[in-house]
């Protein structure tokens, strides 16, 4: 048998406001929460609901034999409690069919696996407490943002408890390997590692409504007949992507639900296929080999690295920035004041990065669809602005927590 | 191709993008003829060939209008004059009767020539015919008779008639003065490159004509009507990009003319093509936006300067006029300096507004923040550019701007106007509207604060801007080129 796994991101970063010079050390709110309700309510209403309703009926449909798998963020979770409860009502209802997996990942979608490993997993355990509280089960799989994972992140990940970990397919990761295989990181003794099948993903995510491609339009059965070429041999076909794409960057209009209406029946035509989650494939499928993550390999643009978020000089010095103020925004937390530890928190979300990124041509404008911002450089200064009131706030609250120990407590 | 200047005698950019895109078009393939004003000789002329207008030899026939011939004769003739005079009767005393006769009466005679209502002449006449035709005869005059005298007088006189004649046309073979540049008899001159041109277009070959800015419109389209090619009109900067609300309705009418006669509009930017559409009427369908390049030459190496001062610099170079937009740098540096006493700011240039930018900047109590330098020219331009930390072009409206380019180049990081030209290429620069100055100081203060912001731009700008060579823009005219020559 071999099982198709679609994996959803579900994610909503709070984006700042028009942030100023002038307004350190006066203005304490960063973040555009008009902006941000009206972003989540519209993706809500676009791709979150009508999406979710479709998913329900194909599962129950299919009785079991239709299977997806989320991974929500902690900021999204956030907001729809804010601003759109019924979405994540809807989301709850898929879990409770049980045929709706809810991974684990860092609380603020955060890059802090790259920076500073107990944040890592202090945003991993955070995350998982509060998946188990409002999905009934804790995740036993992992994905980090941007499907970012090395050999120190996959052994972390393994110490946390994990079962499963999901990652890119990238072809300078798998060489001549197949990515339809179970593979065991370098450095782990149990941890699955499923790999991300990029070209089919991508059919759907990017390719599905552009005209001048030479496959469109793509059909649900078309598209079924480009899975049943897997080998008899592979053990699943990893479809990850962004759940944005349906309704949000693909719009309705385009025919992207009827088409993902018509994959399950289409799939499923062939009996040796069927929909599996990610912690089905790996309590059914042994890893075939171990693979070496010497470097970061992320999803994104075609060097599937993290020069998206690290790779220039503004990047590097926020998130230099962001981390040199931590231990004492810990400091504070552990006296008691959590409220920093948040703010902070939802500055390590990734997407505040992206928006800095000065890659161009091919990749840039995706960055650009994306970004808030006028340009990189703006990015750069509304974050940074917040950054330095953040850090007099830290100060000043540390001074005062140190003087008087007892208020905080 | 058809050009007001070109390297190495200019006043302004126009001149050094013209020798970019001649530049350009050759790695292209595209073989241009210069033709300009005045060529002095010592033009860079390994891309094109260049032709002064001042050298072409004009074999004119003018047709001249209807003269007035004045004509002048002596004419000759003679009065003749009749009169009926008395003369005395005299009496003969030399006999015995007469004697008798003379004592038996006396006459008392009054020798005079007046008579009642006599003119001048008639006077004359009279004394004339009493001395010479009537000697007195002697003796005692006893009567008066009256006797017929005629006479004629003769006369000459001067006589002068006007009339209008036809005149030959005026066959001649001439060449045409130019000066070159941008004086008092620009329009003249305009019109006089226009009759170069028209003759330069009769006597050689060519597909296309090009011509930059309303200087070369009347020569463009001149060309175009003897030669029946297609012509393309370059937009470097229109009217209302040079006077703001001042327009000056004789160019402006030409630009006009110019829109409405070529093939095809080049614009130097998509805020220029914005421009025309908004103050002109325009084809849309002509226009295409092709942005502007450095030279090499402008793609300057770093210049190492001392920086005397700690203070950071933000500099403004450029004419101090309301469209360079120095009052919005005055108001964002008063707010820098709210928040950072220390930051210099700079404003190198002179200009209509210079006098009151100065009184200004007392008033807002920044003398001791702002410096005015005056004009700079050379290399002092260089070292202010290298010295800055951060260059502003605040421009109220700027159809392309190249002075961002030449601060990057000198790894000085830049901000500048949403309303130029330029803005719509540069990524590594900081984008401002040129009245937003809060968010214009927000944006020095950044680049004061943070390193990286600083890094980021001069090192990716400096990339960029080593990018912006004219093989790209000239292959985009090219293909303009081809597009026209294509449709024949």
């Amino acid at each position: 048998m071999t099982d198709v796994v679609f994996y959803f991101q579900v994610h909503q970063p709070f984006r700042l406001r028009r942030y100023t010079f002038f307004d350190i050390a006066v203005e304490d709110r960063y973040f555009d929460d008009s902006e941000n309700k009206r972003i989540l309510q519209r993706v809500a209403e676009r791709c979150y609901l009508p999406m979710n309703k479709l998913i329900l009926e194909l599962i129950e449909k299919h009785k079991g034999e239709f299977r997806v798998s989320y991974s929500l963020s902690g900021t999204v979770l956030d907001q729809m409690e804010l601003w759109a409860p019924e979405a994540l009502e809807s989301f709850q209802t898929l879990a409770a069919t049980g045929y709706a997996e809810i991974l684990g990942e860092t609380s603020h979608h955060s890059l802090s696996s790259l920076t500073d490993l107990s944040e890592f997993e202090g945003q991993i355990t955070t995350h998982a407490d509060r998946i188990e509280t409002l999905f009934g089960k804790r995740p036993t799989t992992f994905r980090n943002t941007e499907l970012v994972i090395d050999e120190k992140i996959a052994s972390l990940v393994e110490r946390l408890g994990f079962t499963a970990l999901l990652g890119e397919g990238a072809d300078h990761l798998l060489g001549w390997r197949n990515a339809h295989h179970v593979y065991r990181p370098e450095g782990c003794t149990k941890l699955d590692l499923l790999l991300r099948d990029y070209p089919r993903a991508d059919d759907i995510a990017f390719r599905y409504s552009n005209k001048t491609w030479d496959q469109w339009p793509l059909t649900a059965e078309k598209f079924a007949r480009w899975i049943h070429e897997a080998g008899p041999e592979d053990a699943f076909v990893g479809l990850f992507m962004d759940y944005e794409t349906f309704g949000e960057h693909q719009w309705k209009e385009t025919g992207i639900f009827d088409f993902f209406a018509g994959i399950p029946a289409a799939v499923l035509a062939q009996k040796r296929f069927r929909f599996r989650t990610p912690a089905d494939v790996a309590a059914e499928h042994e890893a075939v080999g171990r693979l070496a993550i010497p470097r970061p390999v992320s999803w994104a643009d075609a060097e599937r690295d993290v020069s998206a978020w690290l790779g220039n000089p503004m990047q590097r010095a926020a998130n230099e920035a962001l981390y040199a103020i931590h231990p004492q925004v810990l400091e504070l937390a552990a006296a008691g004041d959590k409220r920093l530890l948040e703010h902070w928190r939802r500055l390590s979300t990734s997407d505040h990065l992206y928006y800095m990124c000065t890659k161009h041509f091919s990749d840039g404008e995706v960055h650009k669809y994306f970004s808030p911002y006028a340009s990189p450089h703006d990015a750069f200064i509304a974050f940074m602005n917040v950054l330095d009131d953040l850090d007099r706030r830290v100060k000043q609250a540390t001074t005062s927590v140190r003087a008087h120990p007892e208020k905080q407590s | 191709m058809l050009g007001w200047e070109f390297p190495p005698h200019i006043s302004g950019g126009l001149g050094t993008a013209c020798f970019g895109l001649t530049q350009g078009l050759a790695t292209h393939g595209v073989k241009v003829l210069f033709v300009m004003p005045k060529a002095r000789g010592d033009e860079d002329a390994r891309f094109v060939d260049i032709l002064g207008a001042n050298q072409v030899v004009l074999e004119e026939s003018i047709q001249l209008p209807r003269k007035t011939v004045v004509e002048e004769r002596v004419e000759e003739g003679a009065d003749l004059i009749e009169r009926e005079i008395e003369v005395p009767v005299v009496l003969d005393t030399s006999d015995e009767q007469g004697q008798r006769l003379q004592r038996s009466f006396e006459l008392l005679e009054v020798d005079s020539l007046l008579r009642p209502y006599s003119t001048e002449r008639e006077y004359v006449v009279r004394l004339i015919e009493r001395e010479t035709a009537f000697p007195r005869p002697q003796g005692a005059t006893v009567a008066t008779k009256t006797i017929k005298l005629r006479r004629r007088i003769p006369w000459r006189r001067l006589v002068s008639s006007e009339r209008e004649v036809d005149q030959e046309p005026l066959k001649r073979r001439r060449m045409l003065e130019f000066s070159g540049g941008y004086g008092a008899h620009l329009m003249d001159e305009v019109a006089r490159y226009a009759l170069a041109v028209e003759e330069i277009a009769r006597r050689h070959e060519f597909d296309v004509i090009h011509a930059h800015d309303w200087m070369s419109v009347p020569a463009g389209l001149a060309a175009a009507r003897v030669s029946k090619k297609p012509l393309v009109i370059h937009v470097h900067a229109c009217e209302h990009d040079r006077s703001g609300e001042k327009v000056n309705r004789e160019v402006k009418a030409i630009e006009q003319l110019g829109l409405d006669g070529a093939h095809r509009i080049v614009c130097v930017s998509h805020y220029t093509a914005g421009q025309l559409r908004r103050h002109y009427k325009l084809d849309d369908k002509k226009v295409r936006v092709v942005h502007n390049a450095l030279t090499q030459k402008e793609q300057k190496e770093r210049v190492k300067v001392e920086k005397a001062i700690d203070d950071p610099i933000v500099l403004f170079l450029g004419r101090v006029t309301f469209q360079k937009g120095p009052d919005y740098f005055l108001e964002a540096a008063s707010r820098v300096i709210r928040v950072r006493p220390r930051v210099k700011f700079v404003i190198a240039g002179s200009g209509d507004m210079l006098s009151s930018m100065i009184e200004r900047a007392a008033r807002m109590g920044l003398a001791r923040n702002v410096h005015f330098t005056g004009f700079l020219q050379g290399e002092d331009v260089e070292r202010m550019y290298a010295m800055a930390d951060v260059y502003v072009m605040p421009s109220v409206s700027e159809p392309f701007g190249i002075s961002p380019l030449e601060a990057m180049a000198l790894d000085t990081p830049v901000i500048l106007s949403r309303q130029s030209g330029v803005s719509e290429i540069l990524r590594n620069a900081l984008k401002v509207d040129f009245w937003d100055v809060q968010d214009m100081a927000n944006k020095i203060l950044a680049l004061l604060a943070y390193p990286a912001l600083q890094e980021q731009l001069t090192d990716e700008g400096r990339e960029e801007v080593r990018a912006m060579r004219w093989e790209h823009p000239a292959g985009l005219v090219r293909d303009v080129y081809t597009e026209l020559v294509g449709a024949r």
